[in-house]
């Protein structure tokens, strides 16, 4: 098969698909949205397996599940704090005895560039004692990919593969494997005791995997994806990488003059032998991983020993953002390389589109709250989130999808008035429903405002898992009473008129909700460029 | 052989469809090429850049060191000084010269020419004039990659055959208008 150009994202996609994919789901979410694109504009045009998004992550992973115990291989898609999102699904499956192979790829974001936290996903597949591969490349993307599917037959446990913005959205040349692997037949697992985790069979089902747990530390000693060379002539540092930690310590190595003992690791649980056969050919280790100290917290332990380890824990790498070649560099004793920095620039953030329907909305909850000095406006996870930034400064909190309507709800009990939550359609269906029906269930008096902009804006413009028409008949069916369900159009000639109608559902002392409803204008561009490709 | 690019602008501006072209033609002339984009929030009107690497040897990094760019390309003249400590001592800055201001402080324009000319080499395009005079004002990025063709590693032909392939669905006329916009930029 010949060389393919792909992103990072593309690359894990294609290898999902070449290892005989059936199923693809998840929620969109910077930087893994392309994972599942890629996947479906190929199921688009092969129609040769489902590729779709779910209403949020959890939802996915159970999707995904449901392809599993039906004997089909399935990928299940996410960045970081979707994890968090589908982290029930994902810590139980882990004793389930998966049947199809099954393998969650999540995209973590070190740096912050597009998202609310840096965590690192490493930590979930330990605590769930789940392996994890870690790709550098795209071709290793794509290999670690096909090889994730695999041992998650053999082993019968979800594999996670962990990928990081840089990787996500880089771009080069893949070389694909010859051999296509045809999909499963549809085969219901034998064992349907190992989807039940009732607690005497889980108890059972953790013991297992604890077993095979063992089996996963024989394939890390022994697997190419962690790779030891010695180098018996220098002694006086070895390098542990992991991730892209590999490509900037590689970036400096024609600088160090020397090639020091070397052990990369891509494939988690850590192979403890060969970490202890580097510690015995050198007198100082130091660790280069993008995220957190995860390998070098287990390698320090407590007690004083042996080996002096150098790594994040003691600042010879920054603790938080994202690692590059300059960031790692002076951990290798190289010199800063000199540079000419132009300063006093103005930043010039991210910002509302120009004629954002956002930005009308928010003029009319600024002015409908302007004579409350006691009031809170939380927010959520979107576009809609740069409403924080001036000139608009009209919401006070982001936190996590969904917070928006709990938070307003918790404000306006502790006697925070009034209390508004601003959210969009998309996030409202992800995770806000259930904030919804609290809210309901309290006559809480709050004042919810759903951004209904038709589209998931912030990742690209994928479509919103229902449709703008199904919204009122939604909010009605979990109870919101129909005198407080309001529509308005936010243009600029309503603001008066949508002003005084927030004001007035502020003041009622209950649950209110008020769609504003007009197409995110990059969403229009979209639309009328795909019906005029039909014509 | 190596040759490694800063390319800037502010969302929208099509940046990553300046990378798109550059990586495609270096292809084309048998060159390894690692691109690195951002998508997600920052696209939305603020900052935006790229690193695009080229060698005839494999890339291990995607990002390219402080200090040791070979030039910095941009559709916007404050945007590409946002990042000069990428630039190595002998490298360039070619920009559009139009600013794109979106942001209520944006500095006197005449500071900023100043500054990027303060780099040894640097040129300051006409896109908006080339593009127009080639037919097709949306063709800027077209006149900022000729002008940039003047250093880049690449032959001028095998950019011109990524921008054709580029624009092909959309008829022969865009093709050439945008095929002139490119040779004015390189001054042809």
């Amino acid at each position: 098969m010949s060389e393919l150009v792909l992103l990072g994202d593309e690359a894990v996609a294609l290898g999902a698909i070449h290892a005989g994919l059936s199923g693809a789901y998840g929620y969109p979410g910077t930087p893994s949205s392309e994972i599942l694109e890629y996947l479906i504009n190929e199921a688009e045009k092969t129609k040769a397996f489902r590729a779709t998004w779910s209403s949020n992550e959890k939802t996915a992973y159970e999707e995904a599940l449901g392809t599993s115990i039906a004997g089909k291989r399935a990928i299940v898609t996410m960045k970081h704090v979707g994890l968090n999102v589908a982290a029930d699904p994902f810590m139980n499956s882990a004793l389930l005895k998966i049947n199809g192979g099954l393998v969650i790829v999540v995209a973590d974001d070190p740096g912050m560039h597009s998202s609310q936290g840096e965590q690192d996903s490493r930590f979930f597949a330990d605590f769930a004692k789940v392996p994890c591969f870690e790709p550098t490349n795209q071709q290793e993307a794509y290999a670690m990919t096909r090889e994730a599917f695999d041992l998650s037959e053999k082993w019968k446990v979800p594999v996670l593969i962990r990928m990081v913005t840089r990787l996500a959205h880089s771009r080069a040349v893949i070389t694909p494997w010859e051999k296509i692997r045809p999909q499963n037949p549809v085969k219901k697992t034998e064992d349907t005791r190992g989807w039940r985790l009732l607690p005497a069979i889980a108890q059972k089902l953790w013991i297992d995997l604890l077993e095979t747990n063992k089996e996963f530390n024989s394939y890390s000693e022994a697997t190419d994806f962690n790779k030891l060379t010695i180098n018996p002539d220098y002694k006086k540092v070895g390098i542990i990488t992991t991730g892209l930690g590999k490509n900037y310590f590689e970036e400096n190595l024609a600088d160090m003059g020397v090639k020091p003992s070397h052990l990369h690791i891509g494939f988690y649980p850590a192979p403890a032998d060969k970490i202890k056969k580097l510690a015995d050919s050198v007198d100082k280790i130091l660790v280069i991983e993008e995220g957190y100290p995860f390998i070098e917290t287990k390698l320090r332990g407590i007690l004083p020993q042996s080996i002096a380890i150098e790594g994040k824990l003691d600042g010879k790498i920054p603790m938080t953002g994202e690692l590059d070649p300059d960031v790692v560099r002076p951990s290798l004793g190289l010199d800063k390389i000199a540079t000419k920095k132009v300063e006093g620039l103005p930043g010039r953030p991210p910002q509302l589109c120009q004629g954002c329907p956002h930005v009308d909305t928010y003029e009319a909850i600024n002015l409908a709250v302007k004579d409350y000095p006691q009031h809170l406006v939380a927010s959520d996870i979107g576009c809609y989130s740069l409403g924080a930034l001036p000139p608009y400064n009209a919401i006070e909190t982001i936190i996590c999808m969904g917070a928006s309507i709990g938070t307003a709800q918790g404000a306006a009990e502790a006697g925070l008035r009034p209390a508004l939550a601003v959210i969009g359609d998309s996030t409202f269906y992800h995770s806000g429903l259930t904030g919804l029906v609290n809210a309901v269930a309290a006559n809480a008096p709050i004042t919810l405002i759903i951004l209904d902009n038709s589209t998931v804006a912030m990742t690209g413009g994928q479509a919103t898992i229902l449709p703008s028409s199904k919204l009122y008949p939604l909010i009605i069916g979990l109870g919101a009473d129909p005198e407080h369900v309001k529509t308005i159009v936010p243009v600029k000639k309503n603001l008066e008129e949508n002003a005084a109608i927030i004001k007035k559902e502020m003041e009622y002392e209950g649950l209110s909700v008020i769609i504003s409803v007009r197409e995110c204008l990059e969403e229009a561009k979209r639309r009328i460029k795909r019906e005029a490709m039909k014509k | 052989m190596k040759y490694d690019i800063i390319l800037a602008g502010v969302g929208g501006q099509g940046v990553l469809s300046l990378a798109a072209i550059i990586a495609k033609g270096a292809m084309k002339d048998g060159l390894q090429v690692r691109q690195s984009e951002v998508h997600g929030m920052s696209q939305r009107g603020g900052a935006v850049m790229s690193h695009l690497r080229l060698s005839d040897s494999n890339i291990s990094s995607d990002l390219v060191r402080k200090g040791t760019a070979d030039l910095i390309l941009g559709m916007e003249p404050m945007e590409v000084l946002r990042y000069s400590e990428f630039l190595a001592p002998e490298g360039v800055i070619i920009t559009a010269k139009e600013p794109f201001i979106n942001i209520p402080n944006y500095p006197e324009i005449q500071s900023i020419y100043d500054k990027v000319n303060g780099f040894k080499g640097s040129r300051l395009v006409e896109s908006v004039a080339l593009a127009k005079e080639a037919g097709n004002a949306r063709a800027v990025n077209m006149v900022v990659i000729g002008a940039a063709a003047s250093v880049l590693p690449v032959k001028a032909e095998s950019l011109k055959e990524a921008i054709s392939e580029l624009f092909a669905a959309k008829g022969a006329d865009t093709v050439a208008k945008n095929l002139k916009a490119f040779d004015l930029g390189l001054g042809k």
